[in-house]
């Protein structure tokens, strides 16, 4: 059997600063196979996005190993397409630009690129506002737009950070559907920062529950719902009781 | 849109001329000397009259403007460049560029004549050193308001310092870069004024200097205008320059 997409085991973050210790993580073990929709839920401020940003390579680890297709070297930058908060989108480059930003960090020549970008864009709907900035697209297009970035850069491993918590009910729920077509197209793995239980419910095979901080693993849960997902499954019967128990594990862990 | 612009200026142009027409019904109703304050109808009257010679001694001062221009946005932008290499650098470069800019630009002015001879040289080094400082600072104020997640997006991507620099905080530096620029180009015609006056054979201010030691106080007016009207050109151009470069910074012209 090949190595899972991301193995994470015994990863702990430890932050000093002179004699102050604050443990973050205590100590995670998370996989994704390939071509699996994983979700991390937990309380706000937990450690969610320091454990996000140690996958990435962005911060270091204290202690555990992490292994990206079995491979457990230290470097992790570069081998995911990682994506933050909020949308960081360059307001001087027009979205077609935005999109190649990580193929201009690879050094693909600017033709090809921009090939790769336009089709990119065509096939997920966004082809008419390829010569936009930023400063004129609504939320929900911003987050597309980054969504795509991050997929051009490396489409099959994307660590996505609660993409869509800024957006509206409605904007949100159509971006969903929008990541889960994306997501399909590509067979790319995905792990998926939320705090929110029903989008983690409705868009993952597997939800790992964190603690507050420090945090651990609370409960693994499999999504036992049919493919394609439907907004209308989180009407059914095990989706609904699934979201009762976690709801009320994560209140337990919520601090006032 | 342009007319709109145009008439933006409407209020100014107005107090100017409220102004002038008080200041010539001053000098008709008091008689006082041309030699202490002549009539503006009587230095538009001296420009007109000498402008073959005015005319050549303001090419040589534009000469030694743009040329002291374009050292001192080298010189800024390197200066900002290096000063957003390290922390340590910062704090060691600074201080001196503060104290390099309390040195009376005068007697440098007349250092640099002793130095380096009644030649173009010494003129365009004090526009240089006269315009340098507000470029560099701003534009290293640019460079660290980097946002600090859109430079985690960047590290995750596995970009090198200098593409980060090249990518991201440049390209983000540069309204601030421009604000610079603006300030600079307003002081630069002085700069130059300053250069030709300790010493030199052509140049508003030898043209200055040279009308003030035979009297003719309105020939001084009459220079005096042409700088005005140089520096605001300058300035001009520079936002011009800005609005082209930054389409993005300037909202209408992005929806366009």
């Amino acid at each position: 059997m090949d190595a899972p997409k991301l193995l994470v085991q015994g990863v702990t973050k430890t932050f000093q600063t002179g004699r102050q210790r604050l443990d973050v993580l205590a100590s995670i073990d998370l996989a994704v196979a390939e071509g699996e929709f994983v979700s991390l839920i937990g309380p706000s401020g937990c450690g969610k996005s320091t454990l996000f940003n140690i996958i990435a390579g962005v911060q270091q680890l204290t202690s555990g190993t992490i292994a990206i297709d079995g491979d457990a070297g230290t470097e992790r930058a570069g081998k995911s397409g990682y994506m933050p908060q909020q949308p960081l989108l360059l307001p001087w480059r027009t979205v077609e630009k935005n999109v190649i930003l990580g193929l201009d960090v690879r050094r693909v020549p600017r033709k090809k690129a921009s090939y790769a970008a336009y089709e990119l864009l065509k096939r997920f709907g966004l082809a008419e506002f390829a010569r936009h900035y930023p400063a004129t697209l609504s939320g929900g297009m911003r987050q597309r737009v980054a969504l795509l970035r991050t997929v051009l850069f490396n489409r099959s491993f994307l660590l996505l950070d609660e993409p869509f918590g800024a957006l509206d009910a409605l904007t949100r729920l159509s971006c969903q559907m929008w990541l889960l077509d994306l997501w399909h197209e590509f067979h790319s793995s995905v792990l998926f920062i939320t705090h929110d239980v029903r989008e983690a419910i409705l868009l993952s095979d597997r939800v790992y529950v964190l603690s507050a901080r420090p945090a651990r693993v609370l409960r693994v849960v499999d999504i036992d719902l049919p493919r394609p997902r439907q907004p209308e499954h989180l009407a059914l019967p095990q989706a609904v009781q699934l979201e009762q128990e976690l709801m009320s594990l994560l209140l337990k862990e919520q601090s006032i | 849109m342009k007319l709109r612009r145009l008439a933006g200026y409407g209020p100014a142009f107005v107090l100017a001329i409220t102004l002038l027409a008080l200041w010539e019904l001053y000098v008709r109703a008091t008689q006082v000397s041309p030699l202490i304050l002549p009539a503006p109808t009587a230095i538009i009257q001296a420009l007109v009259n000498n402008w073959g010679v005015i005319y050549d001694n303001t090419v040589q001062t534009l000469l030694e403007t743009v040329l002291g221009m374009g050292a001192a946005i080298l010189l800024g932008l390197l200066l900002a460049i290096l000063l957003d290499t390290s922390s340590w650098m910062r704090r060691a470069i600074y201080p001196w560029l503060v104290v390099s800019q309390t040195i009376p630009i005068i007697t440098l002015a007349l250092l640099l004549l002793l130095w380096l001879g009644y030649t173009i040289i010494p003129k365009i080094i004090v526009v240089t050193l006269y315009c340098f400082f507000p470029i560099a600072i701003a534009c290293a104020d640019g460079l660290a308001s980097a946002e600090p997640d859109l430079l985690n997006l960047l590290r995750s991507m596995r970009a090198s310092r200098w593409q980060t620099l090249w990518l991201v905080r440049l390209p983000g530096a540069m309204p601030a870069f421009f604000s610079g620029l603006r300030i600079a180009a307003t002081y630069s015609v002085t700069g130059a004024i300053f250069g030709e006056y300790v010493g030199g054979s052509k140049g508003l201010g030898i043209y200055m200097e040279n009308a003030t030691n035979s009297f003719a106080i309105v020939l001084v007016f009459a220079a005096i205008l042409v700088t005005a009207v140089l520096s605001i050109m300058l300035f001009g151009l520079v936002s011009i320059i800005e609005r082209l470069a930054l389409p993005w910074y300037h909202g209408a012209a992005a929806r366009k």
